[in-house]
C-alpha cells in the first residue's frame, strides 16, 4: 500500500521537474533562476504556473472521478456527471456573450448555482438518494447544454470562436495568487475526502451495506457531493471542461492497484496530476508553436493506454 | 433473556402490526408470501428502516435511538446479495465488517485476527486474495457471512441468505447458521419452508404485514396454515414437505 503511493509520488515529482524545461523555445534553468531574460519570464510566468495548474486540475478531477464513481456505484460516472461543470460552462458562455471579462467568476457562479439546485433536489427530508443525485445531475447537464446551444446560436463570429475554445477546455498561465487559492482548496478538499477513505470503501459496495456497519451514509454522500463539486467547479472555472481525466485515471488505477480507497484516492491525486501535466506538456510541444487542445490529448493518450491496460488485465484475470 | 422486543411494530409499507420477543440465541426464520413484510421487518430490526410505528427495542434500547456504530458492533445485517462494481478482494470485503470498531485509517492486528477467524469459520480462507466478483454464488454468500461475523455480533440478521445457492450449499449454509445460533441470535428471512422446518428453532409466518403464526416449526408449519397463507396444499413425509398448487 505504501509502495503504490510512494511510487505515484515519485512519478509526479519526476514529471513536474521535467515538464517546465520542455517547450517550443529552449531555456536553461540556471539562467531562469538568475533572473536572466527571457529564460526567467518563460520559466516563471509561462510554464511553471501552467504546470501547477495542470497538476492541481488533474489531481482534483481524478479524485472527484474516484469519488463519484464510488458514490453512485457507476463505473461510467465522472466529475462532469453531476452537472456542476455544465453550470460552469453556462456561466462562462453567458459572460462571453455579454462581453464580460471575468469568465472565471461567472463560471464559478454557474457551478455554485447548479450545486445548490442539485443538492436541493436530491435531499428529501433527511434522506439523500444517490439515484436522485444522478438523475438531477444528468438533467442539469442536458438543460445547460441546451442553454449553451441557444446562446451559441445568437453569438457573433468572434464570440462563437471564444465559446468553442472555452468548451474545448485548456490550460493557460494563471496568476500566482489565483493558483495559491486553488491549491489551498484542492488540497483541503482532497484531504477531507481521503480522511473518509475506509467509509468510501463501504459506500462503494452499497448504502445498506455501509449503514449497517455504522456509516452515516447521508452525511457521507452529501459531503462527497459537495467536496467533489467544489473541486470540479473551481477547476472548470479556470480550465474549462477537460474530458477523460476524471474517467480514465480512476479506472486505470483500479486495474493496477485494486479498489481500496485508501490507496486509490492518494494515487488518483498524485498520478492524476502527473497525467494532466504530461498531457499538457505534449500539447505544447508536439506541433509547436501550435498547441493541441489538452482535452484532445487526454483522450488520444489516455484512450489507447487504457484499452491496452484493460486487455492485458483481462487476459490474466478472467474478468 | 431477550434481545429484540417489538410492540405493535409497523411501517409505511409492508408491515402493519407485529408484536414479538426474540431470545438471545437460536435460529428464527421469517417466512411468508411475497409482499408480506418480511424484508421490511428485517430492515427495521437492522436499523435500516425508520421511522417506524410502535416500538422495537434491542437490548432494552429503541433501535432507532441506538448510535449506528455501537449498534453495528452488536447486530449484523446481511443483504440478499451484493452487486459489486469494483475489484475489492475477498479479504477487503471481510475486513469491512470491522468498520464499527475502527478508530482510524489503518487496520489493527485485532481486525486482522477477527477476519482470519471469520474466514476460517465460513471456510473462505482459501480465496482471501481473489477478486470478490469472480466468486460463485455460494462462495460470495459465505464471504458476506464472514464479513458480518467480524462485527462480532450478538444478532445476525439475514435476508434470504440461501436464495442464490444450489441445494448442497443451501444445506451447508443453514447447518452453519444452526451452529452459530447456539451462541447468538440468527434471524433469517426465507422462502424455503423446508429449510425453515428443518433447521429453525422458531418460525414466524407473516401474512399481509401481520403475524399469521409464531412458534416451533412443527406448531406453525401445519397444512392448514400453509393452505391459508400460501394457497398451496402441503403434505409432510419424513420431516420434508411437498406442495401442490
Amino acid at each position: 500500500m505504501k509502495g503504490s503511493v510512494l511510487l505515484s509520488a515519485a512519478v509526479l515529482v519526476t514529471v513536474v521537474i521535467i515538464a517546465p524545461l520542455l517547450g517550443s523555445s529552449h531555456i536553461e534553468l540556471g539562467r531562469a533562476f538568475a533572473g536572466i531574460s527571457p529564460d526567467h519570464e518563460i520559466f516563471f510566468y509561462a510554464r511553471l504556473p501552467r504546470v501547477i495548474l495542470a497538476l492541481l486540475g488533474g489531481a482534483a478531477l481524478s479524485v472527484t472521478g474516484v469519488l463519484f464513481q464510488c458514490m453512485l456505484r457507476d463505473p461510467l460516472a465522472e466529475p462532469y456527471t453531476l452537472g456542476v461543470s455544465s453550470g460552469a460552462s453556462v456561466g462562462a458562455v453567458i459572460a462571453i456573450c455579454l462581453g464580460w471579462r471575468a469568465t472565471g467568476v461567472a463560471s464559478l457562479v454557474g457551478a455554485a448555482l447548479v450545486l445548490l439546485i442539485v443538492l436541493g433536489m436530491a435531499v428529501e427530508g433527511r434522506r439523500l438518494s444517490s439515484f436522485t443525485l444522478l438523475l438531477t445531475g444528468v438533467t442539469m447537464n442536458s438543460m445547460a447544454f441546451a442553454v449553451i446551444l441557444f446562446l451559441h446560436n445568437l453569438a457573433s463570429f468572434s464570440q462563437s470562436f471564444a465559446i468553442s475554445r472555452w468548451l474545448m477546455g485548456g490550460l493557460d498561465a494563471v496568476e500566482y495568487p489565483t493558483l495559491a487559492g486553488l491549491a489551498l482548496v484542492v488540497v483541503a478538499a482532497s484531504a477531507l475526502v481521503m480522511a473518509y477513505a475506509p467509509q468510501w470503501n463501504l459506500l462503494a459496495v452499497g448504502d445498506d451495506w455501509a449503514a449497517s456497519r455504522g456509516v452515516s451514509t447521508v452525511r457521507l454522500t452529501a459531503m462527497g457531493y459537495i467536496a467533489g463539486s467544489v473541486l470540479t467547479g473551481l477547476v472548470t472555472s479556470l480550465t474549462g471542461p477537460i474530458g477523460f481525466v476524471g474517467l480514465i485515471v480512476p479506472h486505470a488505477l483500479r486495474l493496477k492497484f485494486g479498489a481500496d480507497h485508501r490507496v486509490l484516492l492518494p494515487c488518483a491525486f498524485l498520478l492524476g496530476g502527473a497525467f494532466l501535466v504530461a498531457c499538457d506538456t505534449l500539447s505544447r510541444t508536439v506541433i509547436a508553436p501550435t498547441e493541441i487542445p489538452v482535452g484532445v490529448l487526454t483522450a488520444l493518450c489516455g484512450g489507447p493506454f487504457f484499452l491496452w491496460l484493460l486487455k492485458s488485465r483481462r487476459r490474466s484475470l478472467w474478468l | 433473556m431477550t434481545s429484540f422486543i417489538a410492540g405493535q411494530l409497523g411501517f409505511t409499507y409492508g408491515l402493519h402490526e407485529a408484536s414479538f420477543e426474540f431470545p438471545q440465541s437460536g435460529l428464527i426464520t421469517i417466512a411468508g408470501p411475497n409482499g408480506a413484510g418480511k424484508s421490511t421487518l428485517l430492515g427495521i430490526l437492522a436499523g435500516l428502516r425508520s421511522p417506524y410505528r410502535g416500538s422495537c427495542t434491542f437490548a432494552g434500547r429503541e433501535v432507532a435511538q441506538w448510535p449506528k456504530r455501537e449498534f453495528a458492533r452488536r447486530a449484523a445485517f446481511l443483504p440478499q446479495s451484493v452487486r459489486m462494481e469494483f475489484p475489492f478482494t475477498v479479504e477487503e470485503v471481510v475486513l469491512m465488517g470491522r468498520t464499527p470498531y475502527a478508530s482510524g485509517w489503518f487496520q489493527t492486528a485485532e481486525d486482522r485476527s477477527a477476519a482470519e477467524e471469520a474466514m476460517t469459520t465460513t471456510d473462505t480462507l482459501a480465496f482471501r486474495g481473489r477478486d470478490f466478483r469472480t466468486l460463485s454464488g455460494g462462495e460470495a454468500q459465505r464471504v458476506i457471512l464472514a464479513s458480518a461475523l467480524t462485527q462480532r455480533p450478538e444478532a445476525l440478521l439475514l435476508d434470504e441468505p440461501a436464495t442464490h445457492l444450489d441445494l448442497r450449499h443451501q444445506l451447508s449454509l443453514y447447518r452453519l447458521l444452526g451452529e452459530l445460533a447456539k451462541s447468538l441470535l440468527v434471524v433469517a428471512v426465507t422462502h424455503d419452508l423446508n429449510l425453515a422446518l428443518r433447521f429453525s428453532n422458531r418460525v414466524m409466518v407473516l401474512e399481509d404485514g401481520r403475524i399469521a403464526g409464531d412458534g416451533t416449526p412443527e406448531e406453525v408449519l401445519t397444512a392448514a396454515l400453509i393452505a391459508r397463507v400460501f394457497g398451496v396444499q402441503a403434505t409432510l413425509h419424513g420431516g420434508w414437505m411437498s406442495y401442490e398448487g
